[in-house]
């Protein structure tokens, strides 16, 4: 290799290190040291009872019903609040994409719903949502004194809508800019061939995005795996609308129990990368044209 | 195109409706924030009477009392440093990844990818117990230090994105021409990566304002505690009167800033949120 490659090289690496270095120390590292945690018997407050405990904490949580009743509350909310965004956020692609007037407008406007602190729309739905403070009850066809928080589907239904709210415009943004890669001649080679809008749409508009969709549905998928602030705030778990993440946050930090903690991060951990794979070996989603956005 | 008027009224309704979509729950929080305690549960959407007193309270009491004014600064300050850190190193690894040729940049990236789809729940025990022996529990660094993590890998995707559209040759171009290498770097690459930092700094500021389970498990006081967190520890003047007023006013003082940044940055967010999510 000539000298130039080589010091290339190393220049390469060295600006790399410094980014590589912070995004281990807080993933690689402590993954691997809850996994170490998870195989204790470590519950802060009875310090004294440390030990090793192999695999039984992952065997207190796995029998637990609580675990797996959170577990389907998380599934059920991530398959239906993700379906929503996606038949939502193309319908909003599509306004954005057929813009006459006003694109600015709708841009602006579903920025901010992404931008808005997750705590604060939790607050102001659930506000919205209060049989007192709230003005949802007092529209016509609901029920005045609908008690949504009071019951675990009702409550259901208002956090997917908050979650729905929250991330649909995202969800929206990477559809349109799937769109936007669709040569506008297909459209018109269609129409003059007597394709209607719906044809045109199922036969050009789908197949084409079909890449941006996948990805999106992913990074969604996963991100809405991880519901914690919405619940929180709204219910903070009460009615059985826990997610894993709230037993997780649970365990560890409001009962000090790092060993049943960790297992259940580990479990969680466990999940996403069940998901990962699924989408990647089921849905043949390219990794490589995926990237972050929340 | 022929736009007839069909289509016009459809996009007008389709429009509106986005509009009402994104904005009822803004507004509501702010009509919230402006009720008084007695028409507070009266059912309206919109105020009956104005006033101004839930964001008085916010700040009665100082630096030391107010339950609010020293989260605000814990989260303007902490999301400030972690978007300049993370800037710089974000940018440095961008630069390398965009232009040099080097062994294990593919992994890098798909490193980074994996960590976006990373559980934060899942780091959170290891890290309170980490963060309580390196005394870094409840400290600016012990949150500034997760937020860059989770913050790095969307930085570096999106100025990645940027810094290979940069004609870099203009650089060698500028040095021919006598420019000498700083003043190159300076005057002709400076102007050219500057939108594209920019957008990475406001998304990578908007997600360290936004988190709330690092902020609620790794903090114990007002010491580092930040707005999202402080939130869901409110509690009314006295037991007897319901938050809401305070927390609707605080949500609507740390909506602002998000505000202004949409309203003046919405193009590059949208360029920054989707850079690279196609391939053109």
């Amino acid at each position: 290799m000539s000298a130039r490659g080589r010091s290339e090289r190393r220049l390469g690496w060295l600006l790399c290190a410094p980014a590589v270095i912070a995004m281990l120390l807080v993933t690689a590292y402590p993954i691997a040291y809850a996994i170490v945690l998870s195989l204790q018997d470590l519950d802060l407050r009875f310090p004294e009872d440390k030990g090793f405990a192999g695999l039984s904490n992952y065997g207190t949580v796995l029998s637990s019903s609580l675990w797996w009743e959170d577990l389907f509350n998380t599934l059920f909310i991530t398959v239906i609040s993700v379906s929503i965004e996606l038949v939502l956020g193309m319908a909003i692609a599509l306004v954005m994409h057929r813009a006459i007037f006003g694109r600015g407008i709708v841009r602006t406007s579903v920025l901010i719903p992404y931008g808005i602190v997750t705590v604060v729309a939790a607050f102001s739905w659930q506000f919205a949502f209060a049989p007192d403070t709230g003005f949802v009850n007092h529209l016509p066809l609901i029920d005045d004194d609908k008690a949504w928080f009071g019951e675990r589907f009702s409550a259901f239904a208002v956090i997917i809508m908050a979650e729905v709210w929250k991330t649909t415009p995202f969800m929206a943004l990477l559809l349109l800019a799937g769109l936007t890669t669709i040569d506008s001649g297909l459209y018109e080679a269609a129409k003059v061939d007597g394709a209607s809008a719906w044809q045109r749409f199922r036969r050009i508009t789908l197949p084409l995005v079909k890449p941006a969709i996948l990805v999106a549905l992913l990074f969604r998928t996963l991100d809405a795996f991880r519901v914690f602030d919405t619940i929180f705030i709204m219910t903070g778990g009460a009615q059985n609308t826990e997610s894993v993440s709230i037993l997780g946050y649970n365990q560890l930090i409001g009962r000090l129990n790092l060993g049943l903690g960790s297992a259940v991060s580990v479990l969680i951990f466990i999940c996403v990368l069940i998901i990962a794979f699924v989408f990647v070996r089921g849905f043949g989603v390219r990794m490589a044209e995926g990237r972050p956005g929340s | 195109m022929e736009r007839g008027t069909r289509e016009y009224a459809l996009w007008s309704i389709g429009l509106l409706l986005v509009l009402l979509f994104a904005l009822i729950p803004v507004i509501w929080i702010i009509s919230v924030s402006l009720k008084s305690p007695d028409t507070l549960a009266d059912g309206r959407f919109f105020p009956s009477e104005f006033t101004l007193d839930n964001y008085e309270t916010l700040f009665t009491g100082g630096i030391d009392d107010s339950p609010f004014l020293k989260p605000l600064i814990n989260s303007v300050l902490i999301a400030s440093i972690t978007t300049l850190v993370a800037i710089v190193l974000a940018s440095f690894a961008a630069y390398a990844i965009a232009r040099l040729n080097f062994p294990g940049k593919s992994i890098i990236l798909a490193g980074a990818l994996a960590i976006a789809m990373f559980p934060a729940i899942s780091t959170v025990g290891p890290l309170f117990d980490m963060w309580r022996t390196l005394g870094l529990y409840d400290t600016y660094p012990g949150l500034i230090i997760p937020y860059l993590t989770f913050s790095l890998p969307l930085a570096i995707y999106t100025l990645v994105a940027f810094f290979r559209e940069i004609p870099w040759d203009l650089e060698q171009a500028a040095q021919v021409d006598g420019a000498t290498p700083f003043q190159a770097f300076r005057k002709v690459i400076v102007p050219l990566a500057a939108p594209g930092v920019f957008t990475a700094a406001i998304l990578v500021f908007i997600f360290a304002w936004n988190d709330f389970l690092f902020a609620i498990t790794l903090t114990s006081s007002d010491a580092a505690r930040t707005v999202p967190a402080a939130l869901a520890f409110f509690t009314g003047e006295s037991q007897f009167t319901a938050p809401n007023g305070s927390i609707a006013a605080a949500a609507v003082i740390v909506t602002i800033p998000i505000i202004v940044f949409v309203l003046l940055f919405q193009r590059r967010i949208v360029a920054g949120l989707t850079a690279g999510a196609v391939k053109g």
